[in-house]
């Protein structure tokens, strides 16, 4: 559906989505059968009879962080190509078998890991097996294939420029990070993809597309006997490798205020504010996530939706995120206000932001809090394509199978105390990044913003 | 649109013939997994009994879409969507979705030109709370002046975050405005900036006080819930609200289109891009079964049609595809769009859909296309059953159409469909005579000075 002709009242951002599917479940347990096959590839099945449907999700820390910075874009367009071309099939036998059965497969990238998917109904499960294997061991890159999707993904860098949150993402991304590779596009740029040659990219499937570098969950009405079956049919040639490790450059030592601006004819100002974040096996990742529930992640709950949009009427959308990765993360707030209301805006967020270092939350505030994030999780992972994808983050983390019965007392154990204090250690309403795609002459940005 | 029609296999299974209606009666009618009852105020209940689903779902529906706005007050029906989280005087302003999210759920709600839906998704021992709040918020709205202009400004930030500063949308609100000169569908559910800016809260009141009445609304209950206390508990706080007057019934038409119609949208953006609508039937009408499939064979992955030759063999497209507003309670659109490969011009892109459409027009497609789209759009159908919320909401969009039970002969109608009945559609709707085409000239700011 090209088109949406629903409108939500509160507006559900993929980066909402992405938070969530990190967050865990309460009530409703997973039973997980979890085993490292020989050839070092971890396998991890969940059984759901309810539906005659499998989903499979295939993770491998191929993303962009082991991409060379002259070649960004590397990462993104190996696992593009995967589905353009075998061994044995074409590009278009492969999207002719997979959409002849109503199954999807594909394949994209990301900056920690790459993501393969396979959806098929359980009586197409063997040619779903086939295709995922054959995609995954046997891709030949061809040329033209390749030609043809460097020319698509400039244009659709190019046609991403008419979006002013990408627009604002992007140079947010690009100032918090630098020259570390979350800082930059996941499907590089026009100069970087001209240096990608063919083989730069047989030679990047070939280190890093390992069955020792890989996840894979398999999710719906198939055993865990079937599942391995399966396995030894399909995936039996896929061999243990050496896995050649990057070393990354430190993100943002220094801390700088910084401000970005860029002119466009638009009626609003897309403003995303904030600076260095946690890791995902940070210990204070919990206390944050409590935190920032109450200053903007809660949606109508949170204190920026409360006073920015509930009681000044200045936005539609507006909240806070922090984006744990594994090697490092950021704090944002993202908002959009027309040009002139950019000032105020920007003002009342650091207002919020000062507010929560400090003064202590309200034992409501916490409570209500606490029971949503253990109260919610149940509905995060309500389908089998949402348990595929939960199943392969939790692994990729090291958040543990156990994770699930455990989050709870992560969450209900954080006091007020640790909340001020998390805010006080992470949060940094004088030195952040500020960016502001807008119509500079209508927003007219305030001096002690710019300087 | 084949995204939006789906129904569980499971409810075919346990499908059981015939389906009476009563009312007021203590054991609901039961029909396959869906159970339905009417209260002696008029307001429909549906539970549909999910045993495998960890959660519930709870739907309210409103005949209250921006079909029943006049002009000059568009927008009405989506920002009274809005006003009904401010709060009454049992539950205070702003708290709705804080009571929600403490017991660890969700709420939302959505307009569209047929109507309107509010919902929350929780635990179902937490079900009564969205029976007592939206019983509540049925009745006894506060809708406080200064609240109420304050959420103006909300819809209008809403306004130039989803159309004014969004080229490709701004295309397509003109386009549908083109294509429609007598019937309301021409308005965006949005509304227009300057309407927005002319409503008030008495024009509010009147709306909610006449359209959000039980006989013009209907519930739907999804989950593994118990059936009986569920109803127990629905007509224990709806049941004492009182039927409204008869609402207005909309009466309007559109007359037949005698010419192709262009419009053109000069804004600043970095690639063309063309959308091109055609006058189709909705689902109530036979021929819908066709285009359905048609907008498959066209268009359902990168081995149908519009891909193939568009992106892949001709690379003159970044994207482009076909489709399907089939579940609109009137006579919507069937669409075409794509977007040039920078180089191209943007009638390549065009020339290139109707051709498409010409060689349907010509030859009816191969057995096999017409195989995998009818396996694409029933496998979808299946795979969409997962979310109980999904299987809320269609249920939801074919009441709305008339019958929910249409839902259980939706699949019948794909698999009747033959080769030449899509020729036969093809040629009947996709005319020039009956298109609305829209383009959209980027204009650089800088090429401007």
């Amino acid at each position: 559906m090209k088109k949406m002709t629903v409108w939500n009242t509160a507006f559900f951002s993929f980066i909402m989505y992405l938070a969530f599917i990190l967050c865990p479940l309460s009530s409703h347990a997973l039973e997980v059968k979890r085993k490292v096959l020989d050839n070092g590839l971890v396998l991890l099945v969940v059984e759901r009879h309810n539906l005659p449907v499998v989903k499979v999700s295939l993770g491998i820390s191929a993303g962009s962080l082991n991409e060379p910075a002259e070649k960004a874009g590397l990462a993104s367009l190996t696992a593009s190509l995967l589905t353009e071309g075998t061994a044995k099939r074409t590009a278009l036998q492969i999207s002719e078998e997979i959409e002849f059965v109503g199954g999807d497969i594909s394949a994209s990238g990301g900056d920690d890991y790459v993501t393969a998917g396979l959806s098929v109904l359980k009586k197409d499960i063997a040619l779903g097996f086939d295709l995922l294997s054959d995609i995954i061991l046997h891709p030949v890159f061809p040329a033209d294939e390749i030609t043809k999707k460097i020319e698509r993904t400039k244009a659709g860098i190019k046609s991403r420029e008419e979006n002013p949150q990408y627009v604002a993402s992007r140079e947010f991304n690009k100032a918090v990070f630098e020259s570390h590779p979350y800082g930059r596009l996941v499907s590089g740029t026009d100069e970087t993809l001209d240096t990608i040659t063919r083989d730069d990219i047989v030679r990047y499937h070939s280190e890093y597309y390992k069955p020792n570098n890989s996840i894979l969950s398999i999710v719906g009405d198939v055993t865990y006997e079937e599942a391995e079956a399966l396995l030894s049919t399909y995936f039996s040639d896929w061999k243990r490798g050496e896995i050649r490790t990057q070393a990354l450059s430190p993100i943002r030592p220094e801390k700088k205020k910084k401000t970005i601006t860029v002119d466009r004819e638009l009626t609003q100002a897309t403003i995303l504010l904030g600076h260095a974040g946690v890791s995902r096996d940070d210990p204070d990742y919990y206390a944050l996530s409590v935190m920032n529930y109450i200053l903007g992640g809660g949606g109508f709950a949170s204190r920026l939706m409360q006073n920015i949009r509930e009681e000044k009427g200045l936005v539609y959308d507006i909240h806070s995120y922090f984006s744990a990765e594994k090697y490092g993360g950021s704090f944002r707030i993202g908002l959009q206000t027309k040009n002139e209301s950019a000032n105020t805006a920007i003002a009342e967020i650091l207002h919020e932001v000062q507010n929560i270092m400090s003064e202590p939350v309200t034992d409501t505030e916490l409570a209500d809090a606490q029971s949503f994030l253990t109260g919610s999780f149940p509905m995060r992972i309500e389908t089998s394509s949402s348990i595929a994808a939960f199943l392969v983050a939790v692994e990729y983390y090291g958040l543990g199978m156990d994770y699930e019965d455990n989050y709870p007392s992560f969450i209900n154990g954080i006091t007020k105390e640790d909340i001020t204090r998390v805010a006080r250690k992470h949060l940094n309403p004088e030195d952040y990044v500020l960016v502001v795609v807008a119509n500079q002459k209508e927003t007219s940005l305030s001096e002690e913003f710019v300087k | 649109m084949k995204k939006i029609i789906l129904c569980a296999v499971v409810l075919l299974l346990f499908s059981l013939p015939g389906c009476t209606r009563t009312i007021q009666s203590e054991k609901p009618v039961e029909n396959g997994p869906v159970y339905e009852e009417v209260l002696s105020n008029g307001l429909k209940v549906f539970i549909i009994h999910d045993r495998n689903a960890p959660l519930a779902v709870f739907q309210i529906w409103y005949d209250a879409g921006s079909v029943h706005e006049q002009i000059g007050k568009t927008g009405l029906s989506h920002l009274l969507e809005h006003m009904m989280f401010k709060g009454t005087p049992a539950h205070g302003p702003k708290t709705f979705s804080k009571i929600i999210k403490r017991a660890g759920g969700i709420d939302n709600a959505g307009t569209s030109k047929d109507f309107v839906y509010y919902f929350q998704k929780l635990s179902p021992d937490r079900l009564h709370l969205s029976i007592e709040l939206e019983a509540d918020r049925m009745r006894n709205l506060i809708m406080d002046p200064q609240e109420t202009m304050s959420e103006r400004d909300v819809v209008m930030e809403e306004r130039r975050m989803r159309y004014d500063d969004d080229p490709q949308n701004l295309v397509y609100e003109e386009v549908v405005a083109a294509a429609f000169k007598s019937h309301p569908y021409q308005w965006p559910v949005i509304g227009w900036m300057s309407d927005l800016q002319q409503i008030t809260r008495d024009d509010l009141w009147k709306y909610y006080r006449s359209r959000y009445v039980p006989n013009n609304a209907f519930i739907i209950v999804a989950g593994n819930v118990d059936v009986l206390s569920t109803l127990e508990k629905i007509r224990e706080e709806f049941g004492s609200i009182p039927r409204g007057p008869e609402v207005r019934k909309l009466s309007a038409g559109e007359p037949e289109q005698l010419g192709e119609r262009r419009v053109t949208v000069r804004k600043e953006a970095e690639l063309p891009y063309v959308f091109s609508a055609y006058k189709a039937p909705n689902m109530l009408d036979e021929d819908s079964y066709a285009l359905d499939v048609l907008s498959v064979v066209l268009s359902g992955g990168k081995s149908a049609r519009i891909y193939k030759s568009l992106i892949d063999e001709q690379r003159i497209a970044l994207s482009a595809g076909a489709g399907y507003s089939s579940t609109y309670r009137y006579p919507f659109l069937f669409y075409l769009y794509g977007t040039p490969l920078p180089g191209n011009p943007v009638e390549a892109v065009e020339r290139a859909l109707y051709k498409e459409i010409e060689n349907i027009i010509e030859h009816p497609p191969a057995e096999r296309e017409m195989a995998k789209a009818k396996n694409q759009i029933e496998a979808e159908f299946i795979m969409d059953q997962d979310s109980i919320y999904y299987q809320a909401m269609i249920l939801g969009q074919f009441e709305m159409l008339g019958d929910w039970t249409l839902k259980d002969r939706y699949l019948d109608g794909i698999r009747r469909v033959t080769a030449s009945d899509v020729q036969r559609a093809a040629a009947q709707y996709l005319v020039e005579d009956k298109r609305t085409v829209g383009i959209l000239i980027p204009v650089k700011k800088d090429a401007e000075k």
